[in-house]
């Protein structure tokens, strides 16, 4: 039998950990212009528009991920279109995290003043102008800390691909158990890494979150 | 003797010092009523007596037991002094009754039908035994202090701290709650008093303790103080007042 | 293409899903109530516990709040037998939702703790209550009112995430799921019937706990 070096288990949940970055950074991406579009039906002014995203948001946040995974995985396939663990778990994870922070923008939205919507509107500002030029812009920056905040939801959400057979970190850590039989390192480790992925934006969230209350306090 | 005495009592906040010296006995069921501006110390003194600040210096002590800041010291101190707060501070989860009920049952371990039986007793000499089942939310300013004072009452205390009872409440219900600190007073209730109410405190109290920037700086019978101050300070005082 | 819906043949797996309904419900009621006392007592020990005790406590959250549930699971399951403490499937299932759990609600009943006003705690110490008995009976349950719509919501994210534990063969509501497409090959209506199923247990659950908020906090706030 092979032996194993700490550092083999460790550089391989490494290389591993590069694709749980990677899908990481994608679905982040995704699941903001899709979250975008999905803040915009649900604040339009066209009652079933709002409808269709509340119903979105609510579907997908009160189920788990892990259903969702699962029906994309099996499902796309029966609509004709083969798809790879990957790309169900990056069309999976984008669409989850884009009613998540949808859900978290609609909030900073609706904090900012009536009045500005109004006094946007009296200049002749089309709803589109108001949210382009005067509420996003304002709504921006109270979303920067949550939404940095649930970047950790996605980070750890990738572990979750790993049952559908996508290789990250989580699937690599149980590859390289049943390799070593080291489970409480291999998995020790792995833990260690997505805490170091993880750490630093929980933490710039609640300093960015600590930051903007102070600046509120001094108005 | 003494019921409570107080003996070189010092208090710093950082280098700020409060209290720089206190020296005061109040004997049992007598009337005291501090007085003097903001910042002179007074609240802060009676937080003292009751341990909810510790003194840096001097010592208080109350019927025999001296003030220590370890638990068991302060438990047993409390048990004797009774505090009532400007903010009453009920709980607002229980109501008026089971604010009563509480302490009795959790610190003195009194059945709940016995603290229960306390506490209409209680709120009775409050003129609240109606309001039993109401929670904090729904009464007045006035009543909520007057479940107050018997909440504090319930514990059976020696005496009762009063830090500014009256200023939180609007005019018309400063009178009914300074009406049940009186019948307090005539039933013989040792009382201290940190208040605004000039007019009670020359009717109702034995002694007058003016402080001024951390010390005692006058004290006396009501009629001396008021009628004849010797010090600048309280003549000042008196007259903004 | 059109796919056909084929729920029928799922008709025969019944006791199946029920019983995987059964078990994802006793992993939260169990997994929910431990959990919220070990979040109960750290969010006591940052707050108010002794100073030793605090960064310890803030280790332990951050270090669940930063991994996955996924690998907390398999780090109790797989890795702890390495050192010697082995545990039954649905143990480490638990042990695992408790401890994530817990961290979470801690934060959220310390925001809860932090938000009472000074003046009770000092109302407690004034009537020679203890520190504990203050925190008990005075503290608590006020704290518990205003956060509880917070610790609702994440009792049913850590019911979703629940989901993991067929990984570990727990045989819960997604166990079932699996266990019911391996046999019929309708993996999508498998899925399907499992995903409305978590939907209406979430919103049981959250009913449970509106009602048992409605029992703990029988006075509701003044809403004028």
């Amino acid at each position: 039998m092979t032996q194993f070096s700490t550092w083999d288990i460790v550089s391989n949940l490494l290389l591993a950990a590069r694709w749980t970055v990677l899908l990481s950074i994608l679905a982040f991406i995704g699941g903001g212009a899709v979250g975008l579009v999905v803040l915009y039906c649900r604040i339009a002014r066209k009652p079933w528009l709002q409808r269709a995203a509340n119903l979105y948001i609510e579907l997908f946040q009160g189920t788990p991920l892990l259903m969702q995974l699962f029906l994309i995985f099996f499902g796309l396939p029966l609509m004709g279109l083969d798809v790879s663990p990957w790309a169900a778990a990056f069309v999976s994870l984008t669409l989850w995290t884009s009613a998540f922070l949808a859900e978290i923008w609609r909030g900073c939205v609706e904090s900012i003043p009536k009045g500005q919507w109004e006094a946007s509107s009296s200049l002749a500002m089309s709803f589109f102008e108001q949210l382009r030029y005067v509420v996003l812009p304002q709504a921006l920056r109270i979303a920067v800390p949550p939404t940095v905040g649930f970047s950790v939801q996605v980070v750890k959400g990738t572990a979750l691909t790993s049952i559908i057979g996508f290789v990250e970190l989580s699937k690599a850590a149980t590859i390289i158990t049943n390799a070593t039989f080291e489970p409480f390192t291999v998995y020790g480790f792995a833990a260690l890494i997505y805490f170091v992925l993880c750490w630093p934006l929980s933490k710039s969230s609640q300093l960015l979150e600590r930051k903007l209350n102070v600046a509120h306090h001094h108005h | 003797m003494s019921l409570i005495t107080i003996t070189e009592v010092r208090k710093s906040f950082g280098q700020n010092e409060v209290l720089k010296g206190i020296n005061l006995d109040v004997a049992a069921g007598e009337v005291i009523a501090i007085i003097g501006k903001s910042g002179s110390g007074k609240s802060t003194l009676l937080r003292c007596i009751n341990g909810l600040e510790t003194i840096n210096d001097g010592s208080i002590t109350v019927a025999g037991a001296q003030l220590a800041p370890d638990e068991v010291h302060l438990r047993a101190l409390r048990l004797k002094v009774g505090m009532i707060f400007q903010g009453f501070n009920l709980f607002p989860h229980l109501t008026a009754g089971r604010n009563v009920m509480l302490s009795p049952m959790v610190v003195k371990k009194v059945s709940q039908k016995e603290a229960e039986a306390e506490a209409r007793v209680r709120l009775e000499q409050v003129g609240l035994a109606h309001k039993f089942d109401a929670y904090p939310d729904e009464l007045s300013g006035g009543q909520q202090q007057r479940v107050a004072i018997a909440r504090a009452l319930a514990m059976k205390p020696l005496a009762l701290l009063c830090d500014e009872i009256t200023s939180a409440l609007d005019p018309e219900l400063v009178n009914e709650v300074l009406a049940v600190v009186k019948k307090l007073a005539e039933e013989g209730m040792t009382l201290l008093m940190v208040t605004h109410e000039m007019r009670f405190a020359r009717e109702v109290c034995d002694r007058v303790v003016f402080m001024h920037q951390g010390r005692v700086h006058e004290i006396g019978p009501p009629e001396e103080v008021f009628a004849n101050p010797q010090t600048a300070e309280l003549r000042q005082f008196l007259g903004q007042s | 293409m059109a796919y056909s819906f084929d729920f029928s043949s799922l008709a025969d797996y019944g006791p199946v899903l029920a019983k995987g309904v059964a078990i994802t419900v006793e992993l939260i009621v169990v997994g929910g109530a431990l959990g919220v006392g070990l979040g109960i007592a750290c969010a006591w020990a940052k707050a108010l516990g002794p100073r030793w005790l605090r960064p310890i406590v803030s280790a332990y959250v951050e270090l669940i709040r930063n991994t996955p549930f996924l690998i907390q699971l398999f780090f109790i399951f797989f890795g702890l037998p390495a050192v010697g403490v082995g545990l039954t499937e649905m143990q480490a299932a638990i042990l695992a939702m408790v401890i994530n759990l817990g961290a979470y609600a801690c934060e959220i009943i310390r925001a809860g703790i932090e938000a009472t006003p000074r003046g009770q705690f000092e109302a407690g110490s004034s009537l020679a209550m203890s520190p504990i008995q203050t925190f008990r009976h005075v503290v608590l349950v006020p704290a518990l009112q205003k956060i509880w719509p917070a610790l609702t919501s994440q009792i049913v994210i850590v019911m979703f995430g629940s989901a993991v534990c067929s990984q570990i063969s727990v045989e819960e509501l997604t166990f079932a799921a699996n266990f019911i497409q391996s046999r019929t090959f309708r993996a999508f209506e498998s899925y399907i019937v499992a995903t409305v199923l978590y939907l209406l247990l979430a919103v049981l659950l959250r009913q449970v706990m509106r009602g048992l908020g409605l029992f703990l906090f029988p006075r509701r706030r003044k809403t004028t």
